[in-house]
């Protein structure tokens, strides 16, 4: 299935400016955000949270663990908004859909052979079934970078349309590992790509590759978006992921996205941060605020 | 005619030490030293209270390396610290006689100072020995105690004696494993700039030592009262900053040294009870099976 009538031709994807860009992104960590805004901007970024754990060693313990302190992020704070949504390998869905059952907070769940995606399409197809089988809200995909980079764009675009497919109400995210595609060029065009196939959210990285989400990477994509926007109409969300720790650079995140995509797109539905410290800073950037005390990490809960 | 002229001296810039690195403070903000005949020393960074959170990140990172090293290499690296001091002797001499004190003074607190950094490198890995028991408990257990370094500690050194007093707080803060962030006197804070100097020539991890520039009355209140902080030691007599500090520190239940009646330039301002000043005791119970197994004579 195709999700747009109008295919462009990839190959004459906009280039971009690469001093422009990491100058523009530059300018938006110079904005003096201050008292009652800070406070509103960190809880803001602490709703658009994808709390996320992906690694080998995870257990169905430490998902519910997780769980939980999506839901009660710091207890001696009233009134703290929960993070957006908790993001698991497929197999620890189904427990993650029960523990946060009735609270709001969304199941992600990773697919097609996440993080490498070198795996047949039909594993692929079935990894996703199989996540939203088990109750996922959002499946986050990874591109077959190895193909994109070959220049093989159709068959990125038709994976691309065949998970989506796949995923059927679940909102589908497609991570292009943007530190593999080397230029911003290509970001650009693989962020075209997936848009055009029908993707719902694009997403920097897996969080396995250094660089990870940089800002100039993601003003790239949100200028991407913002274009597909003003062609067809439909709103793309956007989760930059990995390397996002600190509260301060949350901010200089918001302020990117108000300033390129506006208001519209300043809540969790097309904004998230797909990070697992960052949590525990903003918790603690906000004890500061509310105390006058500098906060110490053993305070709060390990994640 | 260019040989006759005088030339233009180039004046050092006095910068903070923080994790490693010698930065401005982040507020822009300075003071101009000076001394008694007020002479322009020279412009002094006025540390602000992200310069400490920032330092106290830093010396929070660097706790686990450093607490983590083999004791023998600690006191290595404290008498590397020692060799670089005397190497520089001549600059910290010539320091503390712009900053009013003699010839004779100034030789006495530089050596002094050289003296009091062995004498802790020679501590490192002897004093846990010296504190440490094993104690007699009435069950089946091999029960013992040993000293463990506090944490990262923040320091106000002495505005008097502003080198021998800043390497006597320093040395056995970090001779026992601790990591610290200082805040040197305000009104003669050229020799801790360049002891920063030293020690970040002198194989110490970045971190370990921070060293700031500023307002006592400015900043006292974030040393005591940081949660991330635990121990603070203060070395003037004024009561009402001693109280703050207690009141403070009592939010996170630090660790409060204060060092007022401490004469620096004396014998008695060394020994390893300043190291245990920032030491914590834990005490294990080891299982053992049979209790007669302790029994004299075996």
């Amino acid at each position: 299935m195709i999700a747009t009538k109008f295919i462009p031709d990839f190959s004459v994807s906009p280039h971009v400016d690469q001093v422009g860009i990491e100058e523009r992104a530059s300018r938006f960590t110079k904005r003096s955000i201050k008292n009652e805004t800070k406070i509103n901007g960190l809880k803001l970024a602490l709703n658009m949270i994808d709390l996320t754990t992906l690694e080998g060693k995870d257990t169905d313990g430490k998902v519910k663990q997780l769980c939980y302190k999506a839901i009660h992020l710091h207890d001696s704070y009233p009134d703290l908004p929960t993070v957006a949504a908790i993001c698991v390998y497929p197999s620890m869905v189904k427990v993650a859909k029960k523990a946060l059952e009735g609270t709001g907070v969304k199941v992600a769940s990773v697919a097609t052979a996440f993080p490498s995606g070198q795996a047949p399409r039909d594993i692929k197809i079935r990894d996703t079934k199989f996540a939203v089988a088990q109750g996922a809200d959002e499946v986050d995909m990874v591109i077959s970078r190895g193909k994109f980079l070959e220049g093989e764009y159709n068959f990125v675009f038709d994976e691309i349309a065949a998970i989506k497919e796949a995923c059927g109400e679940a909102r589908l995210k497609v991570i292009l590992e943007t530190g593999e595609l080397v230029t911003y060029d290509k970001v650009r065009k693989a962020s075209d790509i997936a848009m055009y196939a029908g993707a719902d959210f694009i997403k920097t990285s897996t969080g396995k590759i250094s660089p990870a989400a940089t800002m100039p990477v993601t003003l790239v994509m949100l200028e991407a978006i913002r274009d597909f926007y003003y062609k067809t109409g439909k709103r793309i969300a956007m989760k930059p992921a990995g390397g996002i720790s600190k509260s301060k650079l949350a901010l200089h995140y918001l302020v990117m996205l108000n300033e390129v995509l506006g208001e519209e797109w300043m809540n969790n539905h097309w904004f998230r941060f797909g990070a697992s410290s960052l949590a525990n800073d903003i918790l603690m950037q906000l004890m500061k605020q509310k105390t006058g005390v500098y906060q110490s990490a053993n305070y709060f809960s390990i994640d | 005619m260019a040989t006759t002229e005088k030339r233009l001296e180039i004046l050092k810039t006095y910068k903070i030490y923080i994790g490693g690195q010698f930065p401005r403070t982040e507020s822009g903000r300075y003071y101009v030293a000076t001394n008694n005949k007020n002479e322009k020393l020279a412009n002094v960074c006025l540390g602000s209270r992200k310069d400490f959170r920032d330092a106290v990140g830093a010396a929070r990172n660097a706790f686990g390396g450093w607490s983590g090293r083999a004791a023998f290499n600690r006191g290595q690296i404290l008498y590397r610290a020692a060799e670089m001091l005397e190497g520089r002797k001549a600059q910290f001499i010539d320091e503390l006689m712009k900053q009013d004190a003699t010839k004779l003074q100034a030789e006495k607190e530089v050596n002094l100072a050289i003296d009091r950094l062995i004498y802790y490198s020679g501590w490192c890995d002897k004093f846990q020995q010296l504190y440490s028991s094993v104690n007699p408990v009435a069950s089946p257990h091999f029960n013992f105690s040993v000293p463990e370094p506090t944490g990262v500690v923040a320091a106000i050194a002495p505005q008097n004696d502003s080198l021998l007093g800043l390497v006597s707080l320093i040395a056995p803060i970090i001779a026992g494993g601790n990591t610290c962030i200082v805040l040197a006197s305000n009104a003669k804070p050229l020799c801790a700039v360049t002891f920063a100097e030293v020690l970040n020539s002198s194989d110490l991890p970045g971190g370990v030592v921070n060293i700031l520039t500023g307002k006592v009355a400015e900043l006292a209140p974030y040393f005591a009262d940081h949660m991330d902080v635990n121990a603070t030691a203060y070395c003037e007599a004024d009561a009402a900053t001693q109280q703050m500090i207690k009141e403070r520190s009592a939010l996170n239940v630090k660790r409060i040294v204060l060092y007022d009646k401490v004469k620096w330039l004396a014998d008695e301002a060394q020994s390893p009870y300043f190291i245990m000043d920032f030491q914590e005791i834990k005490t294990t119970w080891h299982p053992i099976e049979n209790i007669g197994g302790a029994k004299a004579g075996y």
